[in-house]
């Protein structure tokens, strides 16, 4: 009884069954479509996940190249040292924001708890230094300073500090040779920040978030120079950060070195001098004010005549750079920048401005030259000039009768200027201005440089000021109501406010009588005056004063030389520069200055001089000598010091004793002169791109001597301070390699893990250390992980097989 | 048959005849689908070689061993074979006598997951651990027992020729019998065998000729039960996680998501043709957890490309095409719908499988047949395709 049929199937089960089939394979179609879309349509876009993923970067950073004095000493260079950092992004995963861990590191290296708490802090515009301001995926230093003995508590107790770590690095080294910091000038690093990472992002050279980069003085000018090109080394890992094999990757390039003009041994001579001269006149009495000068703040220049380079470069406030290096502390940056700290990051040498006084005269001189008289021409030195019932004294109220312009420079009489520059005023319309005055005397200043910046390259230099017709218009403006406020006049200052309210914004006869003799309201700095000087001593070209000499590379095979350029000629004829050239010898053999040239053997060494003594309103007077020989410019100035001569004058003459080896009777020792000529040649280079330089031994002794041995150099001895080479394990004591390995971490595996010393393939055998004692930044440097990859990858540390 | 023996053996008449018994025309291997045989070998070694690649240099769980899995993955194959000559031998129909045994036996098992026997991995109590690094799943072989279960239930009055179509009564038996291991892998909770359960559950109700309304129900109640499932709450957060993932694997980033992210990384940067073998970066660097098991399709995606990788689909495709053919073709219901179960189920879980890794189906848990690593899936598998060649062979040839 069957209605089955043969086949012993339903139509319906056949129906189904071809259902089934048709549904099997068109869910094999979907798989094969899909696989198509991802593999062939998508492919690329996968294979850069893919390419992403497993590669994790290594920075291996660049050695920063060296700042050299013109002999090859190193005046910043790297050194190798025990750093301890503490991962933010780390510390921020904890329930405490890993304070306990901070409080243990604290107790560790015998820090203050709030201590590492702020340099661990990023900074905003609430938060006061100390704090970290570079990027808060970057391992923040914590100390630099830490003892093996620490580095090796903190690397053992890994479970007790998670996110901290202790490893060598190169870090930032200024060894301030025979003890001259040369701080402002040098400058100092910090590290980037993630705004400025931002910026660069396009640019030819990008920032890593681990760079420190330079913030002020040659370590910014020539920051793109001696920071060099990162390396990368790209390693193929697995999920776990083990490392498969090497990728591609790019060595890090030794920064440049910077080789400057700058001589340590007369950078050396002229710190302690101006520090001495301060001194000094803070033990005179200023009979003006009834009180002991203050002498707060103080510049040399020492500058090469022919060239417009600088020999040497001294502000006073000074500070040791190293200060900065590892991050600055709160008692250091407050020492540094705080309301009671005088300031000392500013370089006054090219950041300080004063009212030159006398030795502007110069410029008078050339601006009376512009305006038709002759050099020799007599004027009328009185002891004093009147003028619309208002006396103009000399000096100590000295006339000397009628004499030329030369010897008005020599004695600085103040009168013959008084005369010649109301002639002048009083000819371009007096209080009255014709349409198109002459002004020589400002247009003079300007083509003097004045007012205008020399074009340094140590950066943040002011320019300046020259008070003309339209700058006393401008500053009534701004000044009018302050000024006008003042209605019952008691007080010299009230009188002046009262004074300039009614006529402020005219050129008035006093006003230019007074900027005659660099009084008033024009301000000049230290090198904007070395120029001028510098220029009459060299024939009248104005150089832009220059501390960079040349750039070598960390090889040592390309050097480019930096060729002094200059900004302008002097506004005077060559026979004219002649006679006031041969007025400020006169200055120094006879004129004011000659008290402090005693003895000076001028036959063989031809001085010259210019001594300034401006009154500022309210405060003593500021001190400025200027001078030269045939070969270098000197120009130092004192705040509140007292006068030109008095204040700056010995420690001026010592510097050049010390430059041509002059003993006090003016007798001449060649061999104990620092640089009777400059340095024209550049230290040498060997091949491995190191420069070899040696302390100056004498000169250290002497130094010593003088100083019943306070000097402190790290070249004294011979076990030279700075470690050297690719003493990152052997200096330090504490393997450079040989981390604990992690709990996960499998024998044999290599692992990358943050922060880490990678080998020192990235810049091993670059070179670009000093030599001698200098610190070699070969291999020094500590690597970087920068995970491209999951963030979420735990790193390890492992012993990696390296040994 | 001659009782004289010849010394040297080998060449002897008997050999010779014992020989001929099973190559002779008609016989049972002349008979057996070598195609099907043949595709389903090559996926299984094919997944030898892919398991190799992920496992050689996975130290944290190969004993250090580069060929552990590649060993325990032949000998499974082995063992699968094995099984499969047996299920020939035995053949269906005499099976089919022993399928309440079978039946009470899985059932058994799977409740013994249940008891402190059962071992957890990857929060699925779906293992029972045997020692020696050799464990049981018998979800895998409930499947089996579900399809032959069923099979026998629905096809007995058919069969027999007392009914054209199973009765409602016996379709109500066959889902009961269905629903009891059903029930109990979902407390487990393995939700991939549970889907792979209902599948071969409709396949076997299409396949049985039942009423439209049976199909249609199913379809309906699956589809509640889901959405009942969903709102009841009864999964935990990381099975809808692990569900929502494959389509935004943003939702898990650290767990499912990160395994279909990768998956699919390491699968769209294989391209045409691989990055050859063992060279995969992201099968090399350990990136795709579960690489050897439920994510293998990614390793013949990275290293062997769309080619490798369509490869596997297209032997798949063999194998199933032969199942169709061997279920349209066999003359009893109970064959048919033995053959349908298993096409629903090898379909359905490779389906799953390859869609999980190409991230459009949500992961769960379930091994791609003959290629992944996994015992107990293996001897299921080729016991399955021992059904299937069992279902060819015995087909009765008609007059």
């Amino acid at each position: 009884m069957s209605n089955i049929p043969e086949t012993g199937r339903t139509p319906r089960v056949t129906i189904r069954l071809v259902a089934i089939q048709i549904l099997v394979f068109s869910l094999l179609l979907t798989l094969g479509g899909r696989l198509w879309y991802l593999q062939i349509r998508n492919g690329d876009e996968y294979q850069e996940k893919a390419a992403g993923n497993h590669v994790q970067q290594v920075v291996n950073p660049a050695p920063r190249g060296a700042i050299l004095d013109a002999r090859g000493v190193p005046l910043a260079d790297n050194q190798t040292r025990l750093v301890v950092t503490a991962s933010r992004t780390e510390l921020m995963k904890m329930p405490d924001d890993g304070e306990a861990v901070l409080a243990r590191l604290a107790e560790v290296l015998k820090m203050k708890p709030a201590e590492i708490q702020q340099r661990v802090r990023l900074c905003d515009s609430e938060t006061p230094q100390p704090c970290w301001n570079g990027s808060p995926y970057q391992p923040i230093p914590v100390t630099d300073e830490a003892t093996t003995e620490q580095a090796l508590q903190i690397r053992e107790r890994t479970e007790e500090f998670p996110g901290i770590n202790a490893e060598p690095a190169a870090v930032r080294h200024y060894p301030a040779p025979y003890g001259a910091n040369t701080s402002q000038v040098l400058g100092y690093l910090s590290p980037v920040t993630d705004e400025e990472i931002e910026k660069a992002k396009d640019t030819d050279s990008p920032f890593l978030s681990s760079d420190q980069i330079g913030r002020s003085g040659l370590e910014r000018s020539y920051n793109k120079d001696l920071r060099g090109d990162a390396g990368v080394t790209r390693y193929e890992v697995d999920k776990l950060g083990r490392v498969m094999g090497r990728g591609e990757s790019e060595q890090a390039e030794a920064g440049s070195s910077l080789i400057t003009s700058l001589d340590s041994r007369v950078q050396a001579v002229a710190e302690r001098e101006l520090e001495k001269a301060m001194k000094e006149a803070r033990k005179q009495h200023d009979d003006n004010t009834g009180r002991n000068y203050e002498a707060d703040a103080g510049a040399v220049v020492v500058m090469e005549s022919k060239t417009g380079r600088v020999v040497s470069m001294a502000s006073n406030p000074e500070y040791d750079p190293n200060a900065w290096v590892g991050g600055i502390s709160a008692k250091d940056y407050k020492r540094l920048t705080g309301a009671g700290s005088n300031f000392p990051l500013i370089n006054r040498a090219i950041q300080g401005l004063s009212a030159p006084g006398s030795v502007f005269k110069v410029v008078s001189t050339a601006a009376a030259l512009k305006a038709g008289h002759d050099f020799n021409d007599t004027f009328d030195c009185s002891p004093s000039y009147t003028i619309g019932g208002q006396e103009f004294k000399n000096y100590e109220s000295k006339g000397y009768g009628s004499i030329n312009l030369g010897r008005a420079l020599e004695v600085s009489c103040d009168t013959v200027f008084y005369r010649l520059a109301h002639k002048e005023w009083l000819k371009d319309g007096g209080t009255k201005p014709k349409k198109d005055p002459a002004d020589w005397f400002y247009k003079t200043a300007r083509d003097f440089g004045l007012g205008e910046k020399t074009g340094i390259d140590v950066p943040n230099e002011v320019s300046g000021r020259i008070p003309g017709r339209q700058w006393k218009k401008d500053y009534w403006e701004a000044n009018k109501d302050q000024w006008c406020k003042v209605k019952d006049a008691k007080t010299y200052a009230e009188k002046i406010a009262k004074e300039n309210c009614v006529s402020g914004m005219k050129m008035r006869a006093g006003d230019s009588v007074n900027y005659s003799i660099g009084q008033g309201d024009t301000l000049v700095t230290p090198v904007q005056m070395a120029t001028i000087y510098a220029a009459i001593s060299n024939g009248g070209t104005l150089y832009d004063p220059t501390v960079g000499k040349a750039v070598v590379n960390a090889a040592g095979t390309k050097v480019d030389e930096i060729e002094p350029k200059a900004h302008g000629k002097l506004p005077i004829g060559k026979s004219e520069l002649k006679e006031m050239d041969k007025a400020l010898e006169g200055v120094a053999t006879r004129g004011t200055a000659a008290w402090r040239f005693g003895g000076w053997p001028q036959d063989k060494i031809p001085m010259h001089a210019k001594t300034g003594t401006a009154e500022v309103a309210g405060k003593q007077t500021t001190s400025w000598f200027t001078t030269y020989t045939e070969d270098y410019t000197v120009v130092m100035t004192i705040s509140q010091g007292g006068t030109g001569s008095g204040a700056s004058g010995p420690a001026v003459r010592n510097i050049y004793n010390e430059l041509y080896g002059v003993d006090e009777k003016g007798g001449i020792d060649e061999k104990r002169a620092l640089l009777p000529k400059p340095e024209s040649a550049l230290p040498k280079v060997s091949s491995d791109g190191q420069v070899q330089a040696e302390r100056d031994k004498a000169f250290l002794k002497r130094l010593k001597k003088d100083d019943g041995g306070s000097v402190s150099d790290p070249a004294e001895g011979d076990s030279p301070a700075d470690t050297g080479g690719t003493g990152a394990t052997g200096e330090t004591g504490v393997p450079g390699q040989s981390v604990e390995p992690g709990a996960e971490g499998e024998p044999g595996a290599q692992t990358v893990a943050d922060g880490q010393t990678a080998a020192t393939d990235g810049a091993g055998g670059q070179g670009g250390g000093t030599g001698g004692d200098g610190a070699s930044t070969a291999g020094t440097n500590a690597a970087r992980t920068e995970s491209r990859g999951r963030s979420g990858t735990p790193a390890q540390v492992d012993d990696g097989g390296a040994e | 048959m001659s009782t004289h023996s010849y010394p040297l053996g080998g060449y002897g008449p008997q050999r010779r005849s014992a020989w001929s018994k099973i190559t002779t025309r008609g016989s049972v291997a002349w008979r057996l689908d070598w195609l099907l045989l043949l595709a389903a070998t090559a996926l299984s070694c094919l997944g030898g070689v892919l398991i190799y690649s992920a496992t050689r240099n996975r130290t944290e769980i190969n004993q250090g061993d580069p060929y552990y899995f590649l060993y325990r993955h032949a000998f499974s194959f082995a063992v699968g074979l094995v099984l499969m000559a047996v299920t020939v031998w035995l053949g269906h129909r005499r099976l089919r006598g022993a399928v309440p045994v079978l039946y009470g036996l899985s059932l058994l098992l799977t409740l013994l997951v249940l008891t402190p026997l059962g071992a957890t991995i990857n929060g699925q109590r779906a293992w029972i651990q045997l020692g020696a690094g050799f464990s049981l799943q018998p979800a895998e072989l409930t499947k089996i027992s579900v399809i032959l279960g069923m099979a026998m239930l629905l096809a007995a009055r058919v069969d027999a020729g007392d009914r054209e179509y199973p009765d409602h009564r016996t379709v109500l038996q066959a889902l009961a019998m269905a629903a009891a291991p059903i029930a109990v892998i979902l407390m487990m909770p393995d939700l991939g065998s549970v889907m792979v359960l209902v599948l071969i559950v409709l396949g076997v109700l299409l396949a049985s000729g039942a009423s439209n309304r049976w199909v249609v129900g199913l379809v309906t109640a699956g589809a509640g039960g889901a959405v009942l499932v969903w709102a009841l709450g009864v999964l935990d957060e990381y099975q809808i996680n692990r569900f929502a993932a494959f389509a935004n694997p943003a939702l898990d980033p650290s767990g499912v998501g990160y395994n279909t992210n990768q998956a699919r990384i390491a699968i769209g940067s294989g391209g045409l043709t691989g990055k050859g073998l063992f060279e995969g970066t992201q099968t090399t660097g350990q990136f795709v957890p579960e690489q050897q098991t439920d994510f293998i399709f990614s390793v013949a995606g990275e290293e062997l490309g769309f080619v490798g990788g369509g490869l596997i689909i297209a032997l798949m495709g063999v194998v199933l095409w032969r199942a169709c053919r061997i279920a349209r073709e066999t003359t009893e219901l109970y064959g048919t719908i033995v053959a349908s179960g298993v096409i629903a189920w090898l379909a359905f879980q490779t389906f799953e499988n390859i869609g999980m890794t190409l991230g459009i189906m949500p992961v769960a848990g379930l091994p791609l047949p003959f290629v992944s690593f996994g015992g107990t899936s293996m001897f299921a598998t080729w016991i399955a395709i021992g059904l299937l060649q069992s279902i060819k062979v015995q087909r009765p040839v008609s007059a």
